[in-house]
């Protein structure tokens, strides 16, 4: 019985294995080059130990607490405890997001393209598809931990001893395979492959909240929550291993519980069953403006919330950031000194940049999203009835904007409200506010950018994730690589102003805007002038 | 009056020729059939028309407009329904449908009530949960309850229950009877048969056969099962008549109409006992220039 169930799941996995061949070593390679670029950046950061010294004494505040989970081995910082403090949780959950990927896209996801039901018409057994797919995410996540591991090892970094490295990367990849178990167990609730990805991600999300108020609150919490498990392994100062343990055993115990719902539902059921939706369409809906803003309803929503808690994870550490900046300076007496500017305020410009870029990756997957909608043959409809291919464009281009403007407001709001709550003597909010809003003449050229690629070049349109992954890039470690300038002069945020130790150029910014006007129209034409194709 | 008038339109995607001199013409009133074998060129015709894609070479005007240019305007008279509907996932059926309905400009609401009753649609339910036959349904609800002068249909009844075909056909008929016209590409050649008032036949982006259903009858061969007394000798070497079966005594062959007369006339010296003819069937024609050439490849 059980053997017929799993007929043909090693001919499963090489499919998987086969159609994935390209995607999971992309994930694999970026994480593990991630952890290791990020271990050799700390040598430069805090290369001495009186600032590593001072570098805990921040971390000694429930903000942080928050953010990263308790911390340990404080008295002894070194590049190891730092690694397993600061790093280890945020890559858990990147860990995490790629085992929700790839275990929906195998499961709900080939199920509800009906790709499933062809290879169940096979004589494949029913539980195969789903132990093919824990089986190759569970290979993927060890091989995860070992590279990590060895990789951190190998590193030669003092502090990164074998025993915690090896835990390390055992953390990392326990984490891996728990999402991936518990997003296997979603895909049999729910009956689509959004709505497993949504619950996948919200008990993601959740278990990250959950750590986070229970480990600067009431510790019981924290262990609700499978984070909240694995941060406690304090990797490189006590090695504790029975959270991977644990971690593990709940995770196998969640497949068994997947395996089992699976074998007893239909195929393409699920067990939370869809309820009624509406038979009218509201009149908010019935434009194209409204179509549009009604498919993102929420990424939009997600990304506001993302934007201000972004900022306010800034805000937050911005009262330490002073004391930490203050002491390095009294040790090195090296950083330049701007007149009339506190360090904070020296160190708002780089905050910015970073929000502003991270906020135009929602204004980006608003204006890609039209050439989605065309690869799917679903603006056919539109243009087949009385709407014209500009007020389409139109309606996709105007919630970009209105995107990249609130990105900017709420990421600006949430830096000044927490860090109004933290520091006695917070910058005023109109400053943070005009130090994000110069950044929205960059945006307008990146909305422009990606619309030329989909009014002229539909077929590369993701080469406007790659100008934007280079104008990170540049801005963000341009002056620490000590970069050419002509770099940072291909991209839009190359030309912002450091508001406010630098005075604002008003007609610098007019005219970064009048580029993106001439961009954006340029793009409107040629999707006037082009073929619609899918 | 030519409500669509097609004239030499050519459309290449690179290095392959998708449509190459297409002709056409569908006056009000008139149903009018366009039929091909798959990668014929029937949806990008069809595309040009609606102004998604731009003609290389060629005119297509609708209501004596320019399909690409003003295709706005046209639009707001003509109601379309694709041959793959592929709808938003977390939208609902009912949702969509107001949305296309609106976006046309027009709202007949008791219309739109009357079709989801017709078709037997539940319009609360998402469209990703719907088949290929019911997402179908919220695109003909949407076109049909649109007050269209011209309708383009391509491919609607695939993926329809015979029982939901007929509810298809008889909207289309009643659009018919309202004066409108209708442009309705099918593989349903029974379809096209019982609605169409002219037909075109496409192959390989060419038009190889066009005119009224009469017309193309005359063209074809009636199928015709005979028994005689006496055995025919060499029948099959009578002039226009083709593909004979011998069984028993009884022929079956199929005659090219013009012919009838004289080789029935040359029969009946042989004291016919049963005679059943088979009336011509586009079905027939259809094969007939598919077969030439082995089928219709792209």
């Amino acid at each position: 019985m059980i053997k017929s169930f799993f007929n043909k799941t090693a001919r499963n996995i090489r499919l998987i294995i086969r159609r994935d061949r390209i995607r999971i070593p992309i994930w694999l390679i970026g994480i593990i080059l991630l952890t290791i670029v990020v271990a050799f950046a700390y040598t430069e950061l805090v290369p001495t130990e009186e600032e590593r010294i001072v570098m805990a004494e921040t971390m000694r505040n429930p903000a942080v607490t928050a953010m990263f989970g308790p911390g340990f081995g404080l008295d002894n910082y070194h590049f190891g405890a730092i690694m397993g403090h600061q790093m280890l949780l945020f890559t858990a959950l990147i860990v995490g997001i790629m085992s929700v990927l790839i275990v929906t896209r195998h499961t709900r996801g080939d199920e509800e393209n009906g790709r499933i039901e062809m290879i169940r018409s096979f004589p494949v057994g029913r539980l195969a598809n789903l132990g093919a797919t824990i089986s190759v995410l569970f290979a993927t996540n060890v091989v995860l931990a070992l590279i990590t591991g060895f990789g951190l090892y190998a590193t030669g970094i003092e502090g990164l001893d074998f025993a915690g490295s090896i835990l390390y990367g055992a953390v990392l990849g326990v984490s891996g395979f728990f999402f991936a178990a518990s997003t296997a167990l979603f895909a049999q609730l729910s009956e689509s492959a959004r709505g497993t990805m949504g619950l996948s991600f919200t008990f993601l999300g959740l278990a990250y909240l959950l750590r986070a108020i229970g480990d600067v609150g009431n510790e019981a919490i924290s262990w609700l929550s499978p984070l909240g498990w694995v941060i406690r392994a304090e990797v490189y100062v006590n090695n504790f291993w029975w959270p991977v343990l644990l971690t593990f055993g709940v995770g196998v115990g969640i497949t068994a519980l997947a395996f089992y719902l699976h074998s007893v539902r239909d195929l393409e059921a699920g067990f939370i069953p869809p309820g009624a939706g509406k038979k009218t369409a509201s009149g908010f809906l019935q434009s194209p403006l409204g179509l549009a803003t009604r498919l993102q309803r929420t990424p939009i929503i997600g990304w506001a919330i993302g934007m201000f808690v972004l900022g306010a994870s800034y805000g937050s550490v911005m009262g330490d950031m002073e004391t930490y900046l203050e002491t390095m300076e009294l040790i090195l007496s090296a950083l330049p000194d701007v007149e009339g500017f506190t360090l904070t305020e020296q160190f708002l410009p780089m905050l910015m940049a970073v929000i502003a870029m991270v906020g135009t990756i929602p204004v980006l997957l608003m204006v890609l999203r039209l050439r989605g909608e065309e690869a799917k043959n679903r603006t056919e409809h539109l243009l087949a009835r009385a709407v014209s291919r500009t007020r389409i464009m139109g309606s996709f281009t105007a919630l970009a904007v209105l995107m990249g403007f609130i990105a900017l407001f709420l990421g600006a709001t949430g830096l000044w409200s927490a860090g109004a709550a933290t520091t006695e003597d917070p910058i005023a909010f109109n400053t943070i506010l005009k130090g994000a809003l110069v950044y929205f003449p960059a945006v307008l050229v990146m909305i422009g950018a990606s619309l030329i690629l989909v009014g002229f070049a539909p077929g590369i349109t993701p080469l406007a994730w790659l100008y934007l992954g280079y104008s990170f890039f540049v801005v963000y470690m341009g002056s620490l690589l000590q970069l050419p300038e002509w770099l940072s002069a291909i991209t839009p945020f190359g030309y912002i102003p450091q508001y406010p130790v630098e005075k604002i150029v008003f007609s610098q910014l007019l005219l970064l805007a009048a580029i993106g006007l001439v961009l954006i129209t340029a793009g409107f034409w040629g999707y006037r002038n082009r073929d619609i194709y899918g | 009056m030519a409500i669509l008038k097609i004239s030499n339109l050519g459309k290449r995607f690179g290095d392959v020729t998708a449509l190459d001199g297409i002709n056409l013409e569908v006056n009000e009133g008139e149903i009018y059939g366009f039929i091909g074998p798959n990668g014929a060129g029937k949806t990008t015709t069809i595309r040009v028309m609606l102004g998604i894609l731009k003609a290389d070479k060629g005119d297509a005007t609708l209501f004596g407009m320019d399909a690409w240019k003003d295709a706005v305007e046209i639009h707001k008279r003509v109601a379309y329904v694709p041959g793959e509907v592929n709808l938003w996932p977390d939208l609902t059926g009912g949702e969509v449908i107001d949305l296309f309905v609106k976006l046309r400009g027009s709202n007949n609401q008791s219309r739109r009530e009357e079709l989801i009753e017709r078709f037997n649609l539940d319009p609360s339910k998402k469209c990703g949960t719907y088949s290929k036959g019911n997402r179908q349904k919220v695109a003909l609800v949407a076109a049909f309850s649109a007050d269209a002068d011209l309708y383009i249909l391509d491919e609607p009844s695939a993926g329809l229950d015979p029982l939901m075909e007929k509810v298809f056909q008889e909207c289309v008929i009643e659009a018919k009877n309202e004066g409108k016209s209708v442009f309705l590409s099918s593989h349903i050649l029974s379809e096209v048969e019982r609605l169409c008032d002219k037909v075109s036949i496409i192959r390989q982006g060419k038009i190889i056969e066009s005119g009224s259903l009469k017309d193309l009858h005359h063209l074809t061969r009636t199928r015709i099962t005979l028994e005689t007394q006496k055995p025919i000798p060499s029948i099959e070497k009578l002039d226009g008549v083709h593909e004979v079966e011998e069984n028993n005594g009884a022929y079956s062959f199929q005659i090219d109409t013009d012919k009838l007369n004289e080789v029935i006339k040359h029969l009946s010296q042989f004291e016919i006992e049963k005679l059943e003819s088979a009336p011509p069937t586009l079905e027939d024609l259809f094969m007939r220039h598919y077969r030439v050439s082995g089928g219709g490849e792209k």
